[in-house]
Formats: C-alpha cells, sequence, structure tokens
C-alpha cells in the first residue's frame, strides 16, 4: 500500500523525465540489490546479492553489474538486463570495494582482512596478482588513463599507488585516520582521498608520471553537528573538476566542495549515515545510500539539492548507475 | 615549553614529508602481573593465559604492516610474573634496553613499575588499572592510561541510566576495597548527571555463594530477602569488582528492575561481539591470530602499542620523550574502532574514548550519551575532566 502510494506520487511529480537508466544498489544486510529506475525513481526489483554485498560497479557497456559479496568471499556477477546469476570472479578473501579499468578487463579488489589488493581477470576468472598493502585495504581509485590504482589502507593510513603495468606499489601517501575512498577528477589531475576518522580530505595533485603531491586538506564544519560525526566516506567529482561531493556518514549529509579552491559551499541533508555515492550518467542526479535510514536520496547536480528519496533494502552500502 | 614543543613538531614533520622516512626498530614489552585469584563467577571470564600478550601480537602484525612501507619494524617481548617477581621483571626489560612498556597490573604494583621505569627514563602504558587515583593525586608523567577509569566507566553508566530517565538508584556495593571505590565512583557520578540515590546497600563477602554445583539454590533465597524492602527505585547499580555477586542480581532482585554497573548491562572498554565502526575487521584478524575472541585487556595493549605505532609513524620517533610529546599533542589521534578519534588527556595521561555498554551478547549502547555537551570533547563528559584531577606531572 505504502509502495503504491509512493509510486503515485513519484509518477506525478516526475514531468520531465531526463532518460531511462538504472540505479543498482546493494544492501549490506538485506542482501540483496535493489534495482530503482532513474526516470520514475520507482523500485523495479530486488534480487539476492550474495552475503554481505557492499562494492558494487557495471561493466563499461552496462550490460553486467558486479559486486563484493564479502562473506562469500567473491565477486558476484549478474546479467544487468534479466538480473540472473552469472559465473563469480575469484576475490580473495573478504572483498570490500574494487574497481574495474575503464577496459573492462582487469578487477582490483580491495581484501580488507588480508591486507591484499587482488587483481582478477574479468574475462578468464583468474586472479592475476596479489599485491600486499597497509592494514585494512578498501578505498580503490583508478587514475584515468588506466596507469595507476589507488588503494587506501584504513588501519596503516595510507594512499598505496600501485602500478597497473608491474603491480608495484611506486608511491605511499601518508593521510588522515582511516582512509576510506581515492577519486580522480576525469582530467587525472587531481586525487581526493577521504579519511573518515580524521574528518578531512586530503588533496593530491598529480604529474605528468602519475606522482602525487598532498596540495591541501578539506575539513568541514556544520553549526549543530558535533565535529565527531562529520565522516567523510564516499566521493564523487564532476568531469568538469569543478565540484567534489562528499558523503560525510553519521552527519547526514554531502558536502559540496569548489573542486578548485577547495572551499566547502554548502551541505546537503541527505539520510541516515550517508555511505557511497554515483551520478547518473548524465550529471544530472547524484544518488546517495543511506546505511542506517534503508534508503536512497536523490540530488539534483545543477540545483545542489536533495529532490527526493526512495526506499531500498537493508542497509544500502554501494550504488552503481547505468544508462 | 608545550608551544615549543609544538613547533619542533612541526618543523619535525616537515623534515619527515620532505625526505623519506629513516629506518627504526621498535623494541616494546608488555610485562603482565598474575595474581592469585578465585575462579569468577562466569567460566565465560576465566582469563586465557595469553591475555593482553594476544593484543600486542596483532599490534605488532598492523605496526609491522605499516612499518614495511615505511623501514620500520616492531618488536615486542611478553613476560607474565607473580607480584613478588614483578621487580626483578621490569628491572631485566629495562637492562634489554626497551624503554616503551606496557604494563597490566593492579595500582599499587603499576605505581612501583613506573616509578622503576622512570628512573630509566621509559614510558609506561597502564593496559589494566581502573583506579581514579592514577588519573589523580597519584598520577605519573611517564605512564598514560588506555584502560578507562572507574570515573569513565561509572560516568557511561550513568549518563545512560539518565538518558533513559532511570535516575531513581538503588546502589548494591559489594564489601571489599574495590567494591568500596568503584560504589564510591558510580555514586559521584549519580552526583554529576542528576540521578538520586534512594537506597544505598552493602552486600556482604562472606566467602560464601560463590559458584558451586549448587549456588544458584542459595542465590535463589538469598538475594530476594536482601533487597526486600527496598525505596521504590528505577534501577540497581551494582559496584563489584571482586565479582562475587553483581551477575547473580538479575532475576534474583525483590522488585524487578534492571541492572547495571557490574552486572546486568556492563561499561567496557571492547568486547568480542562488537561490530560496529568497522570494528568486525578488528575481530577477524584478532580471531585469526590468537583463535579466541577479544577481551578488554587485549584492546588496551593493542591500542598502547598502537599509539606507539602512530608516533613512529607520523613523528618519526621511537623515544620514550618523543612518544609521549607526539601522543599528548595536538597532532596525535588514532582511530581504534568506536567511531570517533580517540586522543590522550595532556592533564593526566588518560586516554579519551567512548565506553561500550554490554549486556554480554551485544553493544546496547556506546556512551557518551546525546545530548550530554563538553566545552573541549563530548568524550570529556566521561571520567576526570581537567578542573577535577589534582594531577600535577603533566604540567
Amino acid at each position: 500500500m505504502k509502495h503504491l502510494l509512493l509510486s503515485t506520487t513519484i509518477a506525478l511529480l516526475m514531468s520531465a523525465p531526463a532518460y531511462a537508466g538504472k540505479a543498482f544498489i546493494s544492501n549490506e544486510r538485506g542482501n540483496t540489490i535493489t534495482v530503482v529506475n532513474t526516470e520514475t525513481w520507482e523500485v523495479e526489483d530486488e534480487f539476492f546479492a550474495g552475503n554481505r554485498p557492499r562494492g558494487i560497479t557495471a561493466s563499461p557497456d552496462g550490460s553486467v553489474i558486479y559486486v563484493c559479496a564479502s562473506d562469500d568471499n567473491l565477486v558476484r556477477v549478474f546479467d544487468a538486463n534479466t538480473y540472473e546469476e552469472l559465473p563469480s570472479l575469484p576475490s580473495g578473501p573478504d572483498p570490500e570495494l574494487f574497481i574495474l579499468e575503464p577496459s573492462g578487463k582487469r578487477l582490483y579488489i580491495a581484501n580488507e582482512d588480508d591486507n591484499l589488493v587482488t587483481v582478477t581477470d574479468t574475462e578468464t576468472r583468474t586472479v592475476l596478482a596479489e599485491v600486499p598493502v597497509g592494514v585494512e585495504p578498501e578505498g580503490m581509485g583508478m587514475s584515468p588513463d588506466a596507469k595507476f590504482v589507488v588503494n587506501t589502507s584504513e588501519t596503516t593510513n595510507m594512499a598505496h599507488f600501485i602500478s597497473t603495468e608491474d603491480y608495484k606499489i611506486k608511491h605511499n601517501i601518508l593521510v588522515d585516520q582511516r582512509p576510506r575512498y581515492a577519486h580522480y577528477t576525469a582530467d587525472g589531475s587531481r586525487l581526493f582521498v577521504t579519511s573518515e576518522i580524521g574528518g578531512t580530505v586530503t588533496v593530491m595533485d598529480i604529474d605528468a608520471e602519475g606522482a602525487p603531491t598532498v596540495v591541501g586538506k578539506i575539513s568541514f564544519e556544520v553549526a549543530g553537528v558535533q565535529p565527531e560525526w562529520l565522516q567523510p566516506v564516499g566521493a564523487r567529482v564532476t568531469s568538469d573538476g569543478t565540484r567534489l561531493f562528499v558523503a560525510l556518514g553519521p552527519a547526514n549529509r554531502v558536502a559540496v566542495v569548489d573542486a578548485q579552491s577547495l572551499e566547502v559551499l554548502d551541505y546537503i541533508l541527505v539520510g541516515q549515515r550517508v555511505w557511497q555515492l554515483d551520478f547518473t550518467p548524465d550529471e544530472q542526479f547524484l544518488l546517495t545510500t543511506n546505511g542506517n535510514s534503508n534508503d536512497i536520496t536523490v540530488i539534483d547536480v545543477a540545483k545542489e539539492k536533495a529532490i527526493k528519496s526512495v526506499q531500498v533494502g537493508q542497509q544500502p552500502w554501494g550504488v552503481v548507475v547505468i544508462e | 615549553m608545550h608551544r615549543v614543543h609544538g613547533l619542533l613538531l612541526a618543523a619535525l614533520f616537515i623534515f619527515v614529508s620532505a625526505c623519506s622516512a629513516l629506518a627504526i626498530d621498535v623494541k616494546a614489552a608488555v610485562l603482565r602481573v598474575d595474581y592469585p585469584t578465585l575462579l569468577p563467577i562466569s567460566r565465560y571470564d576465566l582469563p586465557p593465559a595469553d591475555l593482553g600478550f594476544a593484543g600486542a601480537a596483532l599490534a605488532d602484525e598492523d605496526n609491522g604492516t605499516t612499518g614495511g612501507f615505511l623501514g620500520h619494524t616492531y618488536e615486542t617481548a611478553t613476560v607474565a610474573v607473580t607480584p613478588e617477581e614483578a621487580e626483578a621483571a621490569m628491572a631485566s626489560i629495562l637492562e634489554a634496553g626497551t624503554r616503551l612498556i606496557v604494563v597490566q597490573a593492579r595500582a599499587a604494583e603499576l605505581q612501583q613499575l613506573a616509578d622503576q621505569a622512570a628512573e630509566a627514563g621509559a614510558l609506561v602504558f597502564n593496559a589494566r588499572a581502573a583506579d581514579i587515583a592514577l588519573r589523580d593525586d597519584v598520577c605519573r608523567g611517564n605512564l598514560l592510561h588506555t584502560a578507562p577509569s572507574h570515573a569513565m566507566m561509572a560516568d557511561a553508566v550513568a549518563q545512560f541510566a539518565v538518558w533513559k530517565k532511570w535516575t531513581d538508584w538503588f546502589v548494591i556495593a559489594g564489601s571489599n576495597p574495590s567494591d568500596i571505590a568503584l560504589a564510591e565512583a558510580l555514586r559521584k557520578s549519580a552526583r554529576k548527571f542528576g540521578a538520586r540515590i534512594v537506597e544505598d546497600r552493602s552486600f556482604e563477602d562472606t566467602g560464601g555463594s560463590r559458584r558451586t554445583d549448587s549456588g544458584h539454590v542459595l542465590v535463589q533465597r538469598q538475594l530476594p530477602a536482601f533487597t526486600q524492602g527496598a525505596a521504590e527505585h528505577d534501577v540497581v547499580i551494582a559496584a563489584d569488582e571482586t565479582d562475587y555477586f553483581a551477575r547473580y542480581l538479575s532475576y534474583h532482585l525483590w522488585d524487578p528492575r534492571p541492572v547495571l554497573g557490574s552486572g546486568g548491562l556492563v561499561p567496557t572498554t571492547f568486547h568480542g561481539a562488537h561490530e560496529a565502526y568497522g570494528a568486525t575487521q578488528y575481530q577477524t584478524r584478532f580471531e585469526a591470530l590468537t583463535g579466541r575472541y577479544a577481551q578488554p585487556e587485549d584492546y588496551n595493549v593493542w591500542l598502547a602499542l598502537r599509539v606507539v605505532g602512530e608516533a613512529v609513524t607520523r613523528a618519526n620517533t621511537a623515544e620514550p620523550e618523543g612518544v609521549r610529546d607526539y601522543a599528548l599533542s595536538d597532532a596525535f589521534e588514532l582511530a581504534a574502532f568506536k567511531g570517533q578519534r580517540v586522543t590522550f588527556r595532556d592533564w593526566n595521561g588518560q586516554l579519551r574514548q567512548p565506553i561500550l555498554l554490554y549486556d554480554g551478547r551485544i553493544t546496547v549502547s556506546v556512551s557518551p550519551q546525546e545530548g550530554f555537551l563538553h566545552q573541549t570533547s563530548p568524550l570529556d563528559t566521561l571520567g576526570l575532566d581537567r578542573p577535577e584531577s589534582r594531577c600535577t606531572s603533566f604540567d
């Protein structure tokens, strides 16, 4: 009944649909993936995704969805149209987050329990390499030229720059406590690393060889919110490199940052314990997963305003949007 | 003096980030004093042979992995002794050149060991003793506390009870000195947060009622009679550091009321079922390494050695002075699986940290509770605050 009411309201509210896409949301406690139509913002489907699904991504052509089934110790693979399960990929133990290279061939997976990054070939479904990193690897970012994968280790507190040529670590940069996520600008000139417990985002400029230099640090401040709860987790930058959005976890807000001057411009109130973010492919909308309120918030990127929330499964963690 | 240190530290930082870190081999030790004790009420509370040492093993692994990227190695020796052997054990640790020492001991031995270590310029971490005096008038400048104090534990309980509006308390205290001290901390917390003690009784330790094959039969008759006729109260607050009666209180009271403190809902710094704030990862690492669940003293030792690791990683020092100064500086912060950074109080060397409220199975709540505010940090609503502490060794 509630669903019907909600969908009617949504149908009435939506006037000019941008395009028909689909958002896939991994529900960490519910062990499912929720599929949300990004035109109507209705829940289309929900299907079993393995045990403790967290990191989620799509193949470059949008035909396949990959999800870290953390408690199954593998990456589960689903057809993006039929939701049928395809053969799984080996991931190493406790995969949490991963990143797929732009060609779609190699998947770089953070193994939280084993201090490793596992490199898996998505075609042959074999492990190509295991790279030892710091304690509790989590965040995974990839330079747009695909030459470097950046892994953040939550207890070692470093960003490790791994060359995709020889799988060797070329640079280690200390950042603040509990780094969660690493994200490059589309032109590859800048890297943002969020630190959950440190409460900061470390900003690095990346030179032509891919070497990082720390150039700044972003801090957050919201009136009426204890500084302890401003915990940066997921992040996304617009492709023109002007705006950085940072999910602030238990502060229930997404920070809007000028990605050039690093000035924090605004805070958008979203659902509870906001975790990961993804843009719709046209960057008209930004979706946030809200783990404690079991919903996603849809943000209008141009207006920098939250426009609605959609109830999904239990403890939504990751999100990926395809056309 | 402090300001100068800060400046020096900042200068050092720039230097460190400019050139690559220097190789450091970090030597630490864990000294555990084992006391003759009676069996606990629950056999789940039997101390494992590697209590605390397991936390050191995990810390060495964690620090060592990070150190691998910086040219730092970590090696921690562990030794368990009787109270009579403690002094000699400390002497041989110091003789071996170790100057970073974690001690698991009661207050009396801890004070002596800390003073003995001070003569050699060593830094000591307290991973066990909860006595308030150690953070107050008998504090030591070379002694940092990763173990929370009785005051922090009592405040954690009081805040939760007050948040629940359970403000009328029936306090039941044990009769041994440590029980009496804990009861006093709980009474002080009641005054601090506005709870009222409407009934206050002492449950005499007569040496009986302890675990036996028929202990519960006696308990079922004794405790209702003992708790009969109390003034109208919301909760029972138990102070039983000795562990001889509080675990029995739930279900054996005259008036059906929740129990908090040493029985029922218990404040703890860590337990093996704690999962929030990424702690699952700590638990799985710990269990894979040790084959058992983590206990508070394991966590306290791990924390102490992680403090050392942070100082080595970020301030490039493993000297006792350097580690101490960095730990007490504004630059220091540590992620400890408690949802927010933990730091040290620079007036008495106590690590400020959230306290978990545990029902023996799950984390029921975490203090500080919402709405208890403080001008510096909500964590300073737990335990001795700057104006209260008579400690002068850190001035």
